[in-house]
C-alpha cells in the first residue's frame, strides 16, 4: 500500500554490497588497546580519516571474544564507512577482522605492529589511508529510497517526558516507516523489566516471543541477579531518571517500550552486535541499556542512523553513526538546546500531536541521511564503548 | 487547547499524573489532560512538585498499586492525599 512516506528519497552512498550509508568515513580501526596509538598517529597524519580507539582486544576468549570480533567487524562493515585501515599488534586477529570487513567488498588494508614497530606501521598505514581518502572523497551520493535506511533507537537519561513525548515520537516513526520497508533496531534488555509481558506480545509470532522471553530472563538471571548487591535502586532507575520523576523500573520500562509505537512488531532477536539476517523489519537486539554501549552495538549490527529520545539530556554520540536527539522536556530544551535535534516539547503543551512529532522526526531522518550533521556530530561526541561479557584471561 | 495543561495523565485508569510545567506550586488549580483522548479535568496541587514528577489523582493508601499507562508501576508505601507528590519516598517497585 502506498502512503505519503513511500516516496521519500535520500541522497546517500550505495556500497559495494548494496547497503546504503549516510556518511563516508575512512576509519583507522585498532584490533586491540595497544594499537590505539598507531591508529591515532595515522589519523593525525591523514586528514579526513578517523581513528576509533577502544579499551579491549587482548586475552579475551569464548563468547566475549566472539562479541569483540563481531563489534570490530560490524563497525568496519557499517555502510557509513567507505574504507578501513585495520591495525593490530599481531597479524592473526588483525587479518581475521580485516577479512570480515572485506566481505562487504569495500577497500580494507591491514597492518600489524610486531616486527615493524609503531614507526614503520604508521608510515605504511598512512600511505594506504591517504589513498583511501582520495578514493572515498570522489564517491558521489545517489538517490536511494528511505526503505534502504536502517534506523536504530535507544533512549537515555529518561524521565516521565520521554514516555509522554519523545519515545512515542520514535514509535510513531517506526509505525510509519517499517511498513515502507526500513530495517529497525531496539533493545536495552534490562530496561524492559516491568513491561516484559507487553514486549513478549509484540513479537511477530509466539515462537519469536518465547525466544525473546528466554533471552530477557537469561539477562535477568545471569547478569542482573547474579551480580546484584542491593535492590538496584541506584541503577534502574538511575539517579538522573529519579531526578526527572521516574520512580520505578516498571514506569521506566513502560515509557521505554513506547519507542516501538502502537502497531510495530519485531520479527527476530539479535545477539549483541549481530547483523539482521531475516530481511526487512524490526529487530530486538540483546543489549546493555548504557547509551554508548548500546549505540555502539547497534551500529556494529548495521544501523546507519540512530534515533535517541532523551528527557534529562543525555549527550551521547557515535563515531560512525549520526545520533538524532529528540526531547519533549521543555527544561532540557531551555538549558541544553545545543544537544537537541528535534524539539517535541509541544506534545506536553498539547500544541503538537504524536503524529506531527513523528513526521518531524521522519523529516529529520531524511535530512540527516542527506548529510545534515546532528548536534552530537557538531559537538564532537564520538563515544565508542565495547560491551564486555566477563573478565579477560 | 488554549490553556497549557499543568498535568498530563496517560490513561483514564491511571491514579497518578505527570507535572509538565516548571515551578508548579502548592495550591495551583491545575488543568489536567488525559492524553488518550485529550479530555480534561481540574485538580489542586497539594505540594510544590518539580516538572516530570507525579501527583496523586485521588487519595492513595499504603499498599495500593500505582497505575500509569493503565499498568502496574509499583506499590504505594505511605498514604498520599489527592494532589500530593508521588515519588521514591512513597512509591516503590514490586520487583526488587
Amino acid at each position: 500500500m502506498s502512503s505519503k512516506y513511500s516516496n521519500i528519497t535520500v541522497k546517500a552512498f550505495r556500497r559495494e554490497n548494496g547497503r546504503v550509508g549516510v556518511r563516508n568515513h575512512v576509519v583507522i580501526l585498532p584490533v586491540d588497546d595497544i594499537s590505539n596509538a598507531a591508529c591515532e598517529a595515522v589519523a593525525n597524519n591523514v586528514k579526513g580519516t578517523m581513528a576509533i580507539p577502544h579499551a579491549y582486544g587482548r586475552l579475551q576468549f569464548g563468547e566475549d571474544l566472539e562479541l569483540h570480533f563481531r563489534t570490530m567487524i560490524g563497525t568496519g562493515a557499517n555502510p557509513n564507512v567507505a574504507a578501513v585501515v585495520v591495525i593490530g599488534i599481531e597479524p592473526g586477529w588483525t587479518k581475521r577482522i580485516a577479512d570480515g570487513i572485506r566481505e562487504t567488498g569495500k577497500p580494507v588494508a591491514e597492518f600489524s605492529i610486531e616486527q615493524n614497530g609503531d614507526f614503520e606501521t604508521i608510515r605504511a598505514a598512512s600511505w594506504k589511508a591517504k589513498e583511501f581518502v582520495h578514493w572515498s572523497t570522489e564517491l558521489q551520493r545517489e538517490e536511494c529510497s528511505i526503505s534502504d535506511i536502517w534506523v536504530s533507537t535507544k533512549c537515555g537519561e529518561s524521565d516521565t517526558t520521554t514516555g509522554l513525548g519523545s519515545c512515542p515520537t520514535v514509535g510513531n516513526m517506526y509505525d510509519k516507516l517499517l511498513p515502507e520497508g526500513i530495517t529497525g533496531f531496539f533493545g536495552e534488555t534490562s530496561e524492559i523489566t516491568g513491561a516484559e509481558h507487553i514486549c513478549q506480545k509484540r513479537a511477530i509470532n509466539e515462537e519469536v516471543g518465547e525466544r525473546w522471553y528466554k533471552m530477557w530472563k537469561a539477562y535477568q538471571d545471569d547478569v542482573i541477579f547474579a551480580h546484584q548487591t542491593d535492590d538496584l535502586s541506584d541503577s534502574q532507575p538511575t539517579k538522573g531518571n529519579i531526578e526527572g520523576g521516574l520512580t520505578t523500573i516498571e514506569e521506566k520500562a513502560l515509557g521505554n517500550l513506547e519507542k516501538i509505537g502502537r502497531t510495530s512488531q519485531y520479527i527476530d532477536i539479535l545477539e549483541p552486535a549481530e547483523a539482521p539476517k531475516s530481511g526487512k523489519g524490526l529487530y530486538f537486539m540483546d543489549s546493555s541499556s548504557a547509551a554508548a554501549e548500546c549505540v555502539t552495538l547497534m551500529a556494529a549490527g548495521g544501523a546507519v542512523i540512530h534515533t535517541f529520545p532523551t528527557g534529562q539530556g543525555n549527550v551521547v554520540g557515535n563515531p560512525i553513526v549520526p545520533v538524532i536527539k529528540i526531547t519533549a522536556n521543555p527544561r532540557t530544551v531551555r538549558t541544553m538546546s545545543e544537544h537537541v535535534d528535534v524539539d517535541v516539547s509541544g506534545i506536553l503543551r498539547r500544541e503538537m500531536t504524536i503524529d506531527e512529532a513523528g513526521d518531524e522526526l521522519i523529516d529529520m531522518i531524511r535530512r540527516t541521511a542527506n548529510g545534515r550533521n546532528t548536534a552530537a556530530e557538531a559537538l564532537g561526541h564520538r563515544e565508542f564503548s565495547m560491551t564486555k561479557l566477563y573478565r579477560s584471561a | 487547547m488554549s490553556e497549557i495543561p499543568h498535568l498530563l495523565v496517560h490513561e483514564h485508569a491511571d491514579n497518578v499524573g505527570v507535572v509538565v510545567v516548571e515551578g508548579l506550586t502548592a495550591g495551583t488549580d491545575m488543568l489536567c489532560c488525559v492524553t488518550h483522548d485529550n479530555s480534561t479535568f481540574r485538580l489542586t496541587a497539594g505540594a510544590d512538585v518539580p516538572i516530570g514528577h507525579k501527583i496523586a489523582l485521588k487519595d492513595l493508601n499504603n499498599g495500593d498499586t500505582a497505575i500509569k499507562y493503565g499498568e502496574d508501576i509499583g506499590k504505594i508505601i505511605a498514604d498520599i492525599a489527592k494532589g500530593g507528590h508521588v515519588h521514591t519516598h512513597n512509591c516503590k517497585t514490586k520487583r526488587w
